[in-house]
């Protein structure tokens, strides 16, 4: 099976091209770059002028719900959602029921994406064994199973000897450790950032430290383990300093953060808006300063959605009932390419930070359209205009604060393995 | 000029017409507290459901008395009693009660923001009678109503309130009402229960110890400290809370001569409150409760499209 895309506008930062080229694809791999490639009578082939083409876009960090949580969300919803939103690699984290700790509930993840999924999916599996912070999980299967990455997402490892071990073992291994960094002691009841509006709400608390520590203790802890890590969900102006100065000294820190989190402040909240609760905690417009911030000067790597899909009786509660999450995946391109008209970053920087820098910190073979690469290529749209609207979301979840909302840019065509999965034109 | 909302909820989104309007009406219905036959049949064939989520003695009898000597029928629903121990969802309890047809559902709710859901979902009207830590707005009406009685105004006044600012509901529509009537409010309590931004919520300044809150105060609000909820990590003891944040004789003689000691109860004798300062002339703690039937009286005929009365 082959397909010819033509005239459009490739940035591929792996290759530091950035201008009209034609790509070839046969039997699933890139064949040739180029321009005006022809290919033989019959080739079916798009018409990709006005659009920008790119390695496909890859979230490092969504929630899939399955095993287990399937009212919320399963891995062919997941899939088609991701794929709708011009995404041809997620990886999914393993606070599903039962979490992802085994070689064996990989393997259920693997092999059920295999038959159901359209786009890529990377299991991320536990840290320790049951999610529950106690002892560690057997990162060496889980790798052979296919997992990507271990993390305790949805918590932290509260231990720091136990962390310590985790950044030890996982270099060993050669596996990516994602690190949910949370002081829960400091967290308590909270349930919103705390700030002017909670104290005009009333509800209790997250203080900002409450990442601020957390996140310095990983990186002092990959700093003295001489081992990488990976923070995820960042949302504080602390959390972007911190990485920065550690980066500067050499530590092998990377970090992402969610395009809610350079987008909306804790004035989203009112109202009691469960649509916009979430952990971390959207916080105040200097922490989304710093956001942007970082994601200009490189010190955040990835842009990463948290998609976390919710069953409307979970969200449609009071304020400090409801559960913590949005779903993502289908408003994160247009999120970012609303920082690239603000001028924050470069559409470079936007593909480096949706797609490239992703592939590097899982280490999987994606994120580049070198001839020989896997064929998952994302053809944007900048200019199509379009409103978020909870009956067109391919997600099984609604649960988003930009229902209602104008959004510019979408994944015109959505590639993978040289197949289209999904087309908005 | 009449009362256009269907709730009262905060008094965060109440005018400075608003709360006169429902404290002149306070003030005229208090008459009818003193007759031999307190009943007026303003409110007839109205039902009133009382939804107390939260133990409540003083709030839900008040509101009880207000609603039966306006002459509506009254029903109490509390926590222990109701379906909410078989788990069923506050939208749902909700529905199952507005499906009975009620003309107002007074509730308290442990969840600040309760009452924003739930006025979504009803038709008919909703009275906060406390949520969580967000506001308590008859509370606040009764406290006003209290001060201007004595002083003629609200206007001008120096109010201090004194003790754990974050989980008070009291505090926040104490201060979202006096700001709106133009007093200046003077907070004081441990740091440790001092919520972030506080002073942007109006004329509100955030005093370095209580003697500087109290002094030349026209009014001393004490608030209750909630010995089950504060834990052991905002202050070290209630016996040194008392020494540096209680209202004691010394302490109250620094406030002007008339100043007025309020309280909306129950009090810790002892803790936040000496006996004898909650006993002395000074104190208008009863007085305050005298005026929450009255104040009730008002909200009730207010939400249900009342006229101001003559």
């Amino acid at each position: 099976m082959n397909l010819l895309i033509k005239g459009g506008r490739l940035i591929d930062p792996s290759q530091g091209i950035d201008g009209i080229t034609d790509i070839l694809i046969a039997d699933g791999v890139v064949l040739q770059l180029g321009k005006g490639l022809a290919a033989p009578d019959g080739t079916p082939s798009i018409d990709a002028s006005g659009l920008i083409v790119t390695p496909g876009l890859i979230d490092m960090h969504v929630h899939l719900r399955d095993p287990g949580l399937e009212y919320k969300e399963d891995i062919a919803t997941g899939s088609r959602s991701a794929a709708a939103g011009g995404f041809t690699s997620v990886a999914c984290m393993p606070n599903t029921s039962p979490v992802i700790d085994s070689k064996a509930i990989a393997s259920y993840v693997v092999n059920k994406a295999k038959n159901e999924a359209v786009v890529n999916v990377f299991p991320v599996g536990c840290i320790t064994k049951g999610g529950k912070g106690e002892s560690l999980a057997e990162m060496g299967e889980l790798k052979e199973a296919g997992c990507v990455a271990v993390s305790d997402d949805g918590k932290p490892v509260c231990n720091s000897e136990l962390m310590r071990r985790a950044l030890e073992y996982a270099k060993g291994v050669g596996i990516t450790v994602i690190s949910h960094s949370e002081d829960l002691s400091l967290v308590g009841e909270g349930a919103m950032n705390e700030g002017f509006v909670s104290t005009e709400l009333g509800l209790k608390g997250i203080p900002w430290a409450a990442e601020d520590v957390a996140v310095a203790r990983e990186v002092y802890l990959a700093e003295f383990a001489g081992a990488p890590v990976h923070i995820a969900h960042i949302s504080t102006v602390g959390s972007a300093r911190i990485i920065r100065n550690a980066k500067a000294r050499g530590v092998k820190v990377t970090c992402e953060t969610a395009p809610h989190y350079f987008t909306l402040t804790d004035e989203a909240v009112r109202g009691y808006n469960t649509n916009a609760k979430m952990n971390p905690p959207l916080r105040s417009a200097a922490d989304v300063a710093a956001m942007k911030a970082g994601l200009a000067d490189g010190t955040i790597d990835a842009i990463a959605t948290d998609h976390a899909p919710h069953h409307p009786d979970e969200k449609d509660v009071e304020f400090t009932v409801a559960l913590n999450g949005i779903v993502g995946l289908e408003t994160s391109l247009p999120l970012s390419l609303k920082l690239v008209e603000e001028g924050v970053i470069d559409l470079k920087a936007m593909v480096s930070l949706m797609s490239c820098n992703p592939a590097k910190i899982l280490g999987i073979d994606r994120g580049t359209l070198k001839a020989g690469a896997v064929a998952d290529v994302t053809i944007i749209d900048p200019a199509q205009e379009w409103v978020v609207q909870a009956e067109k979301l391919e997600s099984k979840s609604k649960n988003t604060p930009f229902l209602g909302c104008q959004m510019k840019g979408r994944a015109a065509y959505t590639i993978v393995k040289g197949q289209v999965v999904h087309t908005a034109v | 000029m009449g009362f256009r909302h269907k709730d009262i909820i905060a008094l965060k989104d109440l005018t400075k017409e608003e709360i006169q309007l429902l404290l002149d009406t306070a003030d005229s219905l208090n008459e009818i507290n003193q007759r031999d036959i307190k009943k007026v049949p303003t409110l007839r064939g109205k039902t009133v459901i009382n939804l107390f989520y939260e133990a409540s003695t003083r709030t839900r009898t008040s509101f009880e008395i207000a609603a039966k000597r306006l002459s509506a029928d009254t029903v109490n629903i509390t926590a222990s009693t109701s379906s909410v121990v078989k788990g069923e969802t506050l939208s749902d309890t909700a529905l199952n009660i507005l499906a009975m047809k009620p003309d107002i559902i007074v509730m308290r709710h442990a969840v600040s923001g309760a009452h924003e859901y739930l006025a979504k979902r009803v038709s008919c009207s909703v009275i906060n009678a406390g949520d969580g830590a967000h506001e308590h707005p008859s509370q606040g009406l009764l406290d006003m109503l209290t001060m201007r009685q004595k002083f003629g105004r609200l206007d001008g006044l120096k109010v201090a309130i004194v003790g754990d600012i974050t989980h008070s509901r009291v505090a926040r529509s104490n201060i979202y009402g006096l700001t709106t009537m133009g007093s200046q409010v003077f907070l004081a309590g441990p740091p440790t229960m001092m919520p972030i931004g506080i002073e942007r919520l109006g004329n509100v300044t955030v005093c370095k110890d209580m003697r500087e809150a109290v002094d030349q105060a026209d009014v001393v609000m004490m608030l209750r400290i909630q010995l089950e909820r504060q834990g052991k990590t905002l202050v070290p003891s209630m016996r040194e809370y008392s020494r540096y944040f209680g209202l004691n004789p010394d302490m109250l003689s620094l406030a002007k001569k008339d100043a007025m000691v309020m309280h909306p109860g129950p009090i810790n004798r002892g803790v936040e409150l000496s006996s004898s300062v909650a006993d002395c002339d000074q104190s208008y703690i009863l007085q305050q409760v005298e005026n929450g039937v009255a104040v009730r009286m008002s909200m009730l005929y207010h939400v249900c499209g009342g006229e101001p009365v003559e």
